[in-house]
C-alpha cells in the first residue's frame, strides 16, 4: 500500500523523473543540445562527403596496370603531369569552364527580365502561371529534355524545317558545341530564374520611389538601385548554373559528339566507366573542384550567400 | 596433433558435403560435372541485341531462370562492369576478343566445363578452343558468334557504291561520317594503312610500333573534320542515319539490319581492304551467384535454333554450323549472307579484335599497349 500514491499515478513516476532529469541536463548544458542536434548531419557530411572527397584526392596519386587495369598503390604525380602536358586535356578543361561561363551569362540575360516581370509587374494570377511555367519542365526527365533538343537541332529536325519554310539556309548545329551550349542554357534556366526573382522581390519599393523622387530616370534607377540590390541573386543563380554545367557529362554526350565536344565529365566517365582508370579520373575531377572552390570564394565576396 | 588434423579434415569434408548439394554442382578438378537446379535468376552483361525476347523468353519458361541484361557500349565497359561491385554483380558477359584475355588474366572469369555443353562439339574447329578464350588448355567460356565490322552507307546519297575504307577518310562526305567512339577504332585505321601504305609494314592492326601507331592516329586526326558524331551506342548510329545527319560510317551489321527494317535506304559491305571483326564468348564470372542458370544459358545459346535466331537478328555468323539450314528456313539466303559455315580462309581474313599489349610476339616489347590506345583516343576526340 505504501508504494502506491493514487494522486500521482505511481507507475509514471520514475519515468517522469527521468524525463525531467534529462530535460534539466539539456537546460543546464546548452552545448549538449547543439551537439545532439547537429551530430547526425555532421557525421553524414564528414563521412560520406568529406571522406569520399579525401579518398578521391588520394587515389589521384595512384596508377593502374595497363593490361589488367587493376589499381596499383604506387605514389606518383603522373596523372597530373599527363593532364598538364597534354594539349587535349587542357583544351577539354578550358572548354568546360568556358561553356559553363557562357551558359551562366546566357541564363542571367534571359532570367533577369523574366524575374523582374514576375517580381514587380505581374499580378497574382499571372505570377502563379509564370511560376508553374518555369517549374514545369523540372518535372519531366532531364534526359527527355535533352533528347527533345536533339530532335529540334538535327539535320532534318524542327529548326531546319522551319528555316527552310521561311527561305533561310540550313544550320548545321547538331552535335556541336553550339548545341551543347543551347541545351545547357535551356535545362538550367529555372535554377537562375528563381534566385533572381527572389532577389528582385526583396528590393523595397520605397527605395525605387526615393530614387525617382530624387530625379533619377527609369534607366538610372535600374542601374544604380535595382541592379546592385539584385546582383547577389544573379550570383547565387550563377553558382547553380555554373556548377551544374561544370559537372555534367550527359548533355555533351548526347547533344555533342563531334570531335572537340568532350567535357571534363566525359573524360572522367570514360576513364572510370570504360578504361577503369580511377586514379586518372580522380586527378581530372579535381579541376572542377578547384574551380568551384575559387568561384564560391568570389561569390561570397559579392554577397551571394545572403541572397540564397 | 594428428587427431586435431583429422578432425579438421573431417570438418572440411563435412562442410564440402553440405556445400555441394546446396550449390547443386559437384566438382572433380574444380569444374562442375553436372548442372544442378536453377537459381531462378541470371544477370548478364551483353551487347545490344544479344538478349532478345524471342530466345530469352523460351529460356526463362524452360528453366525458370529470369534473365536481367545490362547492355554495354564497348569492350572496356564490359570489363569494368564485370569488376564492379566486387565482381559478383553479374554472372556472365558476352565478351569480345579484345576483352576476354583481360578478364582471364584479371581473374574476373572462371573456367567452364565444355563437356556440359553438348553443342560445343559441333562448333567450327577455329572456335572450339580459340586463343582468345582458351588459356593453358582451360576453357574460359563458350564461343558464341562472330562477324566483321562493316562499312555502312546511304544508298541514295552515296554513289557509286564505295569499295574502300578510304570513303570514310576522304573529304568527299565531310560532316556526314560517323565512326564508333572506341579506341579499337585505331585498328581500323591501321588496317586501312596496311593496304594503302605498305611501306609502314603493318602486319597486324593490333600490334603497332610507335611509328605505325602515330601514322594511324594521324589518319584519324585528319578524319576529325569529317566526323558528324562519334557514336557510343548502336542506337546513336541508327538515329544519325535515320535523321540524315550521317550518310556513311563504320558499323556492326546489327545497325544495318535495324535501319533496313525501318525502311532507311542503307546497305553495308566489307571493303576491299578487309575488315576488323569480333568473335564473342559467353564467359562466367569468377564470383557468379547463379552458376547453374549460367550453364543452362550456355547450353541454350549454343543450340542451332537459338544460334540461328541470334545470327539473323544481329547479322553475324554462328559458331555452330548446324544453325545454317535453320537460318535459311528463317530467312532465305541468310546463311550465305552471313557466311554461315564459311571456310577457314574467310575466318582468317577478318582481323579479330584483341587487346593490344606491349609484348607483340616478335620478341621485342615495342608495341603500344592498350592504355596508350585509350589515351590517344581520348586526346584525339578532343
Amino acid at each position: 500500500m505504501s508504494a502506491i500514491n493514487p494522486e500521482l499515478g505511481a507507475p509514471d513516476r520514475p519515468l517522469r523523473a527521468a524525463r525531467l532529469r534529462i530535460s534539466g541536463f539539456f537546460w543546464r548544458h546548452r552545448w549538449a543540445k547543439a551537439v545532439l542536434l547537429l551530430a547526425p548531419p555532421l557525421l553524414a557530411f564528414g563521412f560520406v562527403y568529406l571522406a569520399s572527397l579525401g579518398a578521391l584526392f588520394i587515389s589521384s596519386f595512384w596508377t593502374v596496370d595497363p593490361f589488367t587495369t587493376e589499381i596499383k598503390h604506387i605514389w606518383n604525380i603522373d596523372n597530373y603531369r599527363t593532364i598538364w602536358d597534354s594539349g587535349a586535356y587542357r583544351s577539354i578543361a578550358l572548354r568546360t569552364i568556358g561553356i559553363a561561363a557562357a551558359v551562366t551569362f546566357t541564363d542571367a540575360l534571359l532570367a533577369f527580365p523574366l524575374g523582374y516581370f514576375m517580381a514587380r509587374i505581374a499580378s497574382g494570377r499571372s505570377r502563379t502561371f509564370l511560376f508553374v511555367a518555369v517549374l514545369l519542365p523540372l518535372w519531366s526527365s532531364y534526359l527527355i529534355r535533352v533528347y527533345i533538343w536533339r530532335l529540334i537541332l538535327n539535320e532534318d529536325g524542327v529548326m531546319n524545317w522551319t528555316l527552310g519554310k521561311v527561305g533561310l539556309p540550313h544550320l548545321h548545329l547538331a552535335y556541336t558545341n553550339w548545341a551543347v551550349w543551347i541545351v545547357f542554357s535551356y535545362v538550367w534556366l529555372p535554377f537562375m530564374i528563381l534566385p533572381v526573382f527572389g532577389a528582385l522581390e526583396r528590393v523595397p519599393h520605397s527605395l525605387i520611389e526615393a530614387s525617382r523622387d530624387l530625379g533619377a530616370g527609369g534607366f538610372q534607377t535600374f542601374r544604380r538601385v535595382v541592379l546592385p540590390l539584385a546582383l547577389p541573386g544573379v550570383i547565387a543563380g550563377s553558382i547553380f548554373t555554373f556548377s551544374l554545367t561544370l559537372g555534367d557529362y550527359v548533355t555533351p554526350l548526347l547533344a555533342g559528339g563531334r570531335p572537340g565536344t568532350q567535357f571534363i565529365g566525359n573524360v572522367v566517365y570514360s576513364s572510370v566507366g570504360i578504361s577503369n582508370n580511377v586514379p586518372f579520373a580522380a586527378a581530372f575531377a579535381s579541376i572542377p573542384l578547384a574551380v568551384m572552390a575559387a568561384y564560391l570564394l568570389i561569390a561570397r565576396r559579392l554577397g551571394a550567400f545572403e541572397a540564397m | 596433433m594428428i587427431r586435431i588434423k583429422r578432425a579438421h579434415v573431417l570438418l572440411a569434408a563435412l562442410a564440402a558435403a553440405l556445400c555441394v548439394p546446396a550449390a547443386g554442382v559437384s566438382s572433380g578438378n574444380g569444374l562442375p560435372t553436372t548442372i544442378g537446379k536453377g537459381e531462378g535468376q541470371l544477370n548478364l552483361v551483353a551487347w545490344e541485341g544479344y538478349t532478345q525476347p524471342q530466345w530469352v523468353k523460351p529460356f526463362t519458361k524452360a528453366t525458370g531462370c529470369k534473365v536481367n541484361a545490362k547492355y554495354a557500349g564497348s569492350s572496356d565497359e564490359m570489363v569494368t562492369l564485370m569488376r564492379s561491385g566486387g565482381g559478383s554483380q553479374y554472372d556472365m558477359v558476352s565478351a569480345s576478343g579484345d576483352a576476354s584475355l583481360r578478364l582471364i588474366y584479371g581473374k574476373d572469369v572462371q573456367p567452364v566445363n565444355v563437356n556440359l555443353i553438348p553443342d560445343w562439339k559441333n562448333f567450327i574447329p577455329a572456335l572450339k578452343s580459340p586463343p582468345h578464350n582458351t588459356v593453358g588448355g582451360q576453357h574460359y567460356g563458350i564461343s558464341l558468334q562472330w562477324g566483321p565490322n562493316t562499312l555502312l552507307y546511304n544508298t541514295k546519297k552515296v554513289t557509286p557504291v564505295p569499295t574502300s575504307w578510304s570513303a570514310i577518310y576522304s573529304p568527299r562526305f565531310k560532316g556526314k561520317v560517323t565512326v564508333p567512339d572506341n579506341p579499337i577504332q585505331i585498328a581500323d585505321a591501321a588496317l586501312y594503312l596496311s593496304k594503302s601504305q605498305p611501306a609502314l609494314g603493318i602486319k597486324d592492326p593490333y600490334e603497332l610500333n610507335q611509328n605505325q601507331f602515330n601514322a594511324a592516329v594521324a589518319l584519324l586526326k585528319a578524319q576529325k573534320p569529317l566526323i558528324k558524331k562519334y557514336w557510343a551506342l548502336a542506337s546513336d548510329e541508327i538515329d544519325l542515319f535515320k535523321n540524315g545527319d550521317a550518310i556513311i560510317g563504320a558499323t556492326w551489321p546489327y545497325q544495318t539490319n535495324t535501319l533496313i527494317a525501318a525502311k532507311v535506304p542503307v546497305k553495308d559491305l566489307i571493303p576491299k581492304e578487309g575488315a576488323t571483326g569480333w568473335a564473342d564468348t559467353w564467359m562466367l564470372s569468377a564470383k557468379a551467384k547463379h552458376p547453374n542458370c549460367a550453364y543452362m544459358w550456355l547450353k541454350w545459346v549454343s543450340t542451332p535454333n537459338v544460334q540461328a535466331q541470334q545470327a539473323i537478328y544481329f547479322g553475324e555468323t554462328p559458331a555452330n554450323p548446324k544453325a545454317c539450314p535453320i537460318m535459311n528456313q528463317l530467312a532465305a539466303g541468310s546463311a550465305a549472307q552471313y557466311h554461315c559455315g564459311a571456310s577457314a580462309a574467310y575466318f582468317r581474313s577478318i582481323k579479330f579484335w584483341k587487346t593490344p599489349v606491349a609484348d607483340c610476339g616478335n620478341g621485342q616489347k615495342n608495341c603500344m599497349d592498350y592504355t596508350q590506345w585509350q589515351q590517344a583516343w581520348t586526346q584525339l576526340k578532343g
